[in-house]
C-alpha cells in the first residue's frame, strides 16, 4: 500500500470515528456507522462510478470507493462543489443535499432517518427524491449513480 | 507584424496584471462564504476580511450553542479560506470607528458589508428594563463568552421562568437551561456560565408565542432535541391545538412534519397523564399570548401580564394575531426576550429599510448619493442584507449569490487607477491603534483557548476579554 493510501484510510476512519462520537449518543438509529465495519476489509478499494450534476449543468464524473458516503467522495477527490459538507457529515447543515432519480432513490438500501429528514426540511429546492449526501453510502449496486446538486439559494427571493 | 500590433503586445507583456482589491467587513459566515467564492473565481484577487473583534467567525463562535459543536465544524472550511494566499484577515478593526466607509471605498474596488445583526429587538412594553428581564442574545453571549456579555447578571434562583419568542434561539436557550449539567460540562460553555447554571433552581420554562402552533419559527431538529432531553418533560396546552390536526395534511412537507411532531408529543402526553416528579424539569410551550406588561415586586420581575390572542386572516402563514380582550398573568422570576434582531447603521452613508436591513438589490447596495466613480462599489450579504432569518445554510446561499454578482462586476473592472488596499487602510487604523490581529494572531488565541480547555476537560475555554485576546495574540 502506498503512503498516500494509508493516509487516506487513516483519515477516513478518523472522520467516521468523529462522526460516531458526536452522533452516537444522540441518534440511536444513526446509519453512517455501518461503513465503519465494512470499510476495514475494504482496503482492496473496490471502485464504482459516480456523477454529480451541478445546478448549472456542469458534470463532475468521478470514482467512488465502495463503502464511502457521497460526502467522503467529494472530500477525498477534492471535488469543486462549493460549500458542500459544512458540518462534515454530522447531520447538522444540509449543505450536502442531493436529488436522485426516482429509480435510484427507490433502490437505496437505507431509507432516510427522521434526523436526516429534519435537516432536509431546511434545504431549498427540496424534492420527494432528495437525500443528504453524507448519509448515502456507495455500494457496488450503485455503480454509475448520477445525482443532482441543487442551487443553495431561495428561488422565490432571487 | 506592424508597429501598433507590436506595441500592444509589448504593453500586454509588460503590464502588471489587474489586481482587484476587495474588502469584506465582518468575518462571520457571510464574510467567509463570500471570500470562498471570490477567491476561487476571480484571478489575482486580493481579499481583506476586516473584523471588529480580534477573533473570527461571528455567530458561529458566539451564537451557535456550545452543545452543538458539530455545527461549528464549518470553521474548518473557513480556516482553509483564510489560509488562501489571496485572503487576509485583519481583526480588531471596526468599521465606523477605526475606518469609515468612504475610506474603504477609496482604497478598494469593491466593499462587501457582512457585519450582521447585532442588536436585539425590544418589546416596548412597561417595565421592560427591570431586573431579571434579559435579551436572549445577551444570555447567549454570556454562555458563549462574548466579551460584552461576560458580566451579565443572571439570576437562576427562581423556580419558574419565561422565554418570549418561539424561534431556534429561544429553544437553544431553553435547552441549555434544561440539560443535565454533566452534558454541558463537556462543552466549551464559559466557566462563569457553567458555575451559575449548575446552581440553577429553574424547574419550569414557559415558551411564549404570539401566534399558534402552525406559525412557530423554530425548526424540527431543535424541537426533537428538546423532546428527547433527559429528565425533562414537555407539556403542551391541548386547547392551543384546536383545529390543527384537521389542517396538518394540507401543509407543505417541512411545516407538516414539524406540526405532526408537536401533535404526536401532545398525544403521548395525554396517554401518559401527568405525573409530578421532583427530579423532572418542565418545558411548557404556550401559544396565542402577547406580553403587555412586566409585573414587578421589590424592583424584580414577579410575573408577566399577557393578552390572549386570536388569529385573523385566511391562510395560516399570513395570519395575524389580534387581542381577544382577555388577559392572563403568568408568575415567573426571570424572562428572556427572544423576538429577533436588527442591524445597526455603523456609517451615516448607509440607507436602512424599515426592517433594519441595508436596502439592496441582490446584494448591490442601493446608493442614492452621486459619488465619483472612483469609489469602490458597495455590496451587502448575510443577515445585514437578508434580515436575521435562517440558518448557516441560508446565509451561505445568500453569500454565494452576492459573490457571484461581484465576480461579474470585477471581471469588467476598469483598473486604470489601481487601489491601495489594506496598506492604505493600515495607515488610517494606526492613527487609532496599532493592534491589528492577523490570522497568525488568531491561531495563537485559538491554541491558547484549546490548551486552557484541556485542563478542564473541555474542548476549549474561551478568552472573554478583548484585552486578554490582544495579549495572547501579540505575545
Ligand atoms: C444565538 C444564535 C444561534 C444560532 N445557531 C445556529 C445553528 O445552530 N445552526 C445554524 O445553521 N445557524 C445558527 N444561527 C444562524 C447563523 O448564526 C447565521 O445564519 C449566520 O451566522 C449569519 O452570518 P452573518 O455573517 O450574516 O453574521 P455574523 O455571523 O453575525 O457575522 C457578523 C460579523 O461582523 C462583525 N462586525 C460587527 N460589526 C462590525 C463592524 N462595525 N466592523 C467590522 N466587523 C463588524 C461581527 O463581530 C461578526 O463577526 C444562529 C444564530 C444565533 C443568533
Ligand atoms: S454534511 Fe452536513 S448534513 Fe450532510
Amino acid at each position: 500500500m502506498s503512503l498516500k493510501s494509508i493516509f487516506r484510510t487513516v483519515s477516513n476512519s478518523r472522520s467516521y470515528l468523529l462522526r460516531y462520537k458526536s452522533l452516537g449518543a444522540s441518534f440511536s438509529n444513526y446509519r453512517s456507522i455501518v461503513p465503519l465495519s465494512t470499510n476495514i476489509p475494504n482496503l482492496k478499494e473496490e471502485k464504482v462510478k459516480l456523477t454529480f450534476v451541478l445546478y448549472d449543468g456542469k458534470r463532475i464524473e468521478t470514482e467512488a470507493k465502495v463503502g464511502d458516503t457521497l460526502l467522503d467522495v467529494v472530500v477525498n477527490n477534492n471535488l469543486n462543489i462549493e460549500g458542500y459538507g459544512a458540518c462534515e457529515g454530522t447531520l447538522t447543515c444540509s449543505t450536502c443535499h442531493v436529488i436522485l432519480k426516482q429509480e435510484d432513490f427507490d433502490r437505496l438500501p437505507e431509507e432516510a432517518s427522521d434526523e436526516e429528514r429534519d435537516m432536509l426540511d431546511l434545504a431549498y429546492g427540496l424534492t420527494d427524491t432528495s437525500r443528504l449526501g453524507c448519509q448515502i453510502t456507495m455500494t457496488k449496486d450503485l455503480d454509475g449513480l448520477e445525482v443532482q446538486v441543487p442551487e443553495t439559494i431561495n428561488d422565490a427571493r432571487s | 507584424m506592424n508597429r501598433t500590433h507590436l506595441k500592444t503586445m509589448i504593453r500586454m507583456l509588460s503590464s502588471v496584471p489587474v489586481v482587484p482589491r476587495v474588502s469584506i467587513i465582518g468575518a462571520g459566515a457571510a464574510g467567509f462564504y463570500a471570500a470562498m467564492h471570490l477567491s476561487k473565481n476571480v484571478a489575482n484577487i486580493q481579499i481583506d476580511l476586516l473584523e471588529k473583534l480580534p477573533v473570527p467567525f461571528g455567530l458561529i463562535r458566539y451564537g451557535v450553542a456550545p452543545d452543538h459543536p458539530e455545527v461549528k465544524n464549518v470553521i474548518n472550511q473557513f480556516t482553509k479560506v483564510a489560509q488562501h494566499p489571496n485572503v487576509n484577515f485583519y481583526g480588531n478593526v471596526t468599521l465606523g470607528k477605526d475606518v469609515s466607509l468612504n475610506q474603504l471605498r477609496q482604497h478598494y474596488d469593491a466593499v462587501l458589508l457582512c457585519y450582521g445583526a447585532d442588536e436585539d429587538k425590544a418589546l416596548g412594553i412597561e417595565n421592560e428594563d427591570a431586573q431579571n428581564i434579559i435579551a436572549a442574545r445577551n444570555f447567549v453571549g454570556w454562555y458563549n463568552g462574548f466579551p460584552n456579555d461576560k458580566d451579565l447578571k443572571v439570576d437562576l434562583s427562581g423556580h419558574t421562568m419565561a422565554i418570549l419568542g418561539q424561534g431556534n434561539v429561544a429553544l437553544d436557550v431553553a435547552r441549555i437551561l434544561l440539560s443535565p449539567i454533566d452534558e454541558l460540562k463537556k462543552t466549551d460553555i464559559t466557566e462563569h456560565a457553567l458555575e451559575i447554571i449548575s446552581e440553577s433552581k429553574v424547574k419550569e420554562i414557559y415558551l411564549i408565542g404570539r401566534r399558534g402552533p402552525l406559525q412557530v419559527a423554530f425548526t424540527i431538529k431543535e424541537l426533537r432535541e428538546l423532546l428527547k432531553l433527559k429528565n425533562c418533560k414537555t407539556l403542551w396546552r391541548e386547547q392551543d391545538f384546536k383545529g390543527v390536526s384537521e389542517i396538518v395534511g394540507n401543509l407543505g412537507r417541512p411545516r407538516k412534519r414539524l406540526t405532526e411532531l408537536m401533535l404526536k408529543s401532545l398525544q403521548e402526553q395525554n396517554q401518559e397523564g401527568f405525573i409530578a416528579d421532583q427530579g423532572l424539569k418542565y418545558f411548557k410551550p404556550i401559544f396565542f399570548r402577547s406580553p403587555i406588561k412586566f409585573l414587578i415586586s421589590d424592583k424584580k420581575l414577579s410575573g408577566i401580564k399577557l393578552s390572549c390572542n386570536k388569529l385573523v386572516g385566511d391562510t395560516f402563514d399570513d395570519q395575524r394575531c389580534v387581542p381577544n380582550g382577555e388577559v392572563e398573568e403568568l408568575d415567573c422570576s426571570l424572562a428572556l426576550r427572544s423576538i429577533g434582531y436588527k442591524s445597526i447603521p455603523v456609517d451615516k452613508e448607509l440607507i436602512f429599510t424599515s426592517y433594519g436591513t441595508i436596502a439592496n438589490n441582490k446584494g448591490i447596495i442601493i446608493d442614492n448619493s452621486c459619488h465619483s466613480t472612483d469609489l469602490g462599489k458597495l455590496y451587502v450579504a448575510g443577515w445585514l442584507g437578508t434580515g436575521p432569518i435562517g440558518v448557516i445554510l441560508h446565509t451561505m446561499g445568500n453569500a454565494f449569490q452576492v459573490a457571484k454578482v461581484m465576480c461579474e462586476d470585477l471581471k469588467i473592472l476598469n483598473n486604470s487607477k489601481p487601489k491601495g488596499g489594506f496598506e492604505e487602510i493600515r495607515k488610517i487604523v494606526t492613527e487609532k491603534h496599532n493592534l491589528i490581529v492577523d490570522w497568525h494572531g488568531w491561531e495563537k488565541i485559538n491554541r491558547y483557548e484549546i490548551e486552557q480547555g484541556k485542563m478542564k476537560g473541555k474542548p476549549r475555554e474561551k478568552i472573554c476579554t478583548i484585552q486578554e485576546m490582544l495579549e495572547v495574540a501579540f505575545r
